[in-house]
């Protein structure tokens, strides 16, 4: 079994076969045409009134508002743009918090959500509000009866991810939906790795805000959206950018017209396309995962089994760090499990709120497929994933206690530094 | 990160990975480290009559660096005698192969192993004197 991978020899200068499509995504071609005459000869401030410039341009951003708007089920009106997710998601929680700060003081959220939702949120326990973080169960998803009882009539909103950016589970969306309406809690979600790869629905959701990234789903970096629900319940937040009153006063500035115009055709080929592309990134996920798993033992797949996007692989390898694992990869490119590339030398905090050992996530690696994926690609990335694992394998003390020694790791005395 | 000529070098072609027979009274080993820290090294030597080390394997969970540094370790332990391997410190080691601030801890972790094997086979010499002389 050993001898029949061995490393690819990649042609000098060729580039490693992009797998990180949760870190970003190519623009898709078409979006980039759909946006270069805005940038040109269309240039007019969509919020310029009095002439064909500016009438021109808001025009191109209100197709862009409904091309969102029908990705997830929602008005043109309800969608605010933005720079991104990360400011979508801060004005989400903030706005909505700082608004409704004189009746309610709390915020549910979950542990292992994106940085900037938990950086928001220890903003606000800064400055007086309580926030509540919810555990996950060891597949990755929420509890809802944690969440049920962790509700107050205090409780002013709930922020759960849509799709975790790590492992790829997707969170019951109507359900927690559901109950936040019942309880007459706003629910908002981060749905940056969700928006165009599953079917999003903010009616049958139950969904009162909801954050998209344009880059995330083959649009333009630097824009994003905010759905912000009108009605039923009417949703009221205060803006954190200030200035000419632009988005409902909900976010000054001027539009980005280009950006506006990407992001929607985005949307627009992400709604089309969506059934088609999630079954042959399925059936490429499958390929992989058939691959490795003949060749290799001792892996383990991070997060829930069913309840994902095909997209997305957390695999824990285990005996092999995970740092060394990429410097033997270099013909790919994924993302580390576990941070220990910086000096933290922790692993990924998402990986141990599932309660994955420590030893296990730092043999982590997430691997991304996308629009632009080949079956060709998939193929070379699990031979050259095979004979990394089992090179490395080969020279660690782990294995070779466990596997030829059969000894239990757990009862060696350790000397951790 | 951008790591040195040196440490690629080593890391591609890591040098004397493998084992020793960890039962050998002429074999040193050192196991430093700890899985939930990311990096474990197995460090082994052989020690001749003469007390020159003639042979050093390594084996290393861990990152590229650790990697690294144990290969280097290794290279340099082989004729060396124990008061000499003794004297080997990590900064020589973090030095030639250029590591970056964080990961000098690797290099202190060779150091560790080195120190660990020579402790090792120290105490089987000294365990097979006591085995061989008579108890009074």
């Amino acid at each position: 079994m050993n001898n029949i991978y061995t490393l690819p020899t990649a042609a000098p200068r060729q580039r490693p076969i992009y797998m990180d499509y949760q870190a970003t995504t190519p623009c898709d071609p078409r979006v980039v045409e759909a946006m270069i005459p805005w940038f040109t000869e269309k240039f007019g401030n969509p919020h310029s009134r009095n002439h064909e410039y500016g009438w021109e341009a808001e025009e191109a951003t209100l197709i862009a508002r409904e091309q969102i708007a029908a990705l997830i089920g929602a008005e043109a009106k309800d969608i605010i743009f933005t720079s991104g997710a990360t400011e979508s998601n801060n004005l989400a929680i903030k706005g909505v918090a700082t608004f409704y700060k004189g009746k309610k003081n709390h915020i549910v959220t979950c542990v292992t959500e994106h940085k900037c939702v938990l950086d928001a949120c220890r903003h606000l326990e800064e400055e007086g509000f309580k926030v509540t973080y919810l555990p996950v169960m060891p597949n990755g998803l929420i509890d809802l009866d944690l969440l049920a009882q962790s509700l107050t009539d205090q409780t002013a909103i709930v922020s759960i991810m849509a799709v975790n950016n790590e492992i790829g589970v997707i969170q019951p969306l109507a359900e927690i939906g559901k109950l936040c309406r019942e309880r007459g809690v706003f629910f908002h979600t981060d749905a940056a790795q969700a928006a165009g790869k599953i079917p999003m629905d903010v009616e049958a959701m139950n969904i009162d805000l909801l954050s998209i990234s344009g880059h995330k789903i083959y649009g333009p970096k630097g824009i994003g959206a905010l759905y912000v629900r009108r009605r039923n319940p009417r949703v009221r937040l205060s803006a954190i950018i200030h200035g000419g009153g632009q988005e409902r006063g909900m976010r000054s500035g001027t539009l980005p017209t280009p950006l506006c115009v990407g992001l929607g055709e985005a949307c627009r080929l992400a709604k089309t396309e969506m059934t088609e592309e999630n079954t042959r990134l399925t059936s490429y996920r499958d390929l992989f995962l058939s691959l490795l798993s003949d060749a290799l033992t001792d892996l383990h797949i991070n997060g829930d089994k069913q309840s994902r996007i095909p997209s997305n692989l957390n695999i824990s390898f285990a005996f092999v760090e995970g740092e060394s694992l990429m410097m033997s990869i270099k013909d790919l490119a994924v993302s580390s499990g576990s941070a220990c590339t910086s000096a933290s030398l922790e692993p990924s905090y998402v990986l141990r709120a599932l309660g994955v050992e420590e030893e296990l996530a730092h043999t982590s690696l997430r691997i991304g497929f996308g629009r632009f994926t080949t079956e060709e690609e998939v193929r070379q990335a699990a031979a050259s994933l095979i004979a990394a694992v089992t090179k490395l394998r080969a020279m660690s003390p782990l294995w070779e206690m466990v596997k030829e020694e059969g000894i239990d790791l757990r009862t060696i005395q350790w000397t951790g530094h | 990160m951008a790591y040195s000529n040196q440490l690629l070098d080593h890391y591609n072609n890591p040098r004397n990975v493998g084992s020793l027979d960890k039962m050998d009274d002429q074999v040193g080993t050192g196991l430093v480290g700890a899985p939930a820290c990311g990096d474990v090294m197995k460090l082994q030597i052989r020690v001749n009559d003469d007390g020159v080390i003639e042979d050093a394997k390594f084996k290393t969970f861990g990152c590229g660096s650790a990697i690294a540094s144990s290969s280097l370790a290794t290279q340099w332990l082989k004729g060396k005698n124990l008061s000499e391997a003794e004297n080997l410190k990590n900064t020589d080691i973090a030095n030639h192969l250029a590591l970056p601030p964080v990961k000098i801890h690797c290099s202190i972790l060779a150091e560790d192993a080195i120190k660990a094997a020579i402790a090792d086979y120290k105490q089987k010499q000294s365990q097979k004197t006591t085995a061989e002389t008579p108890a009074a």
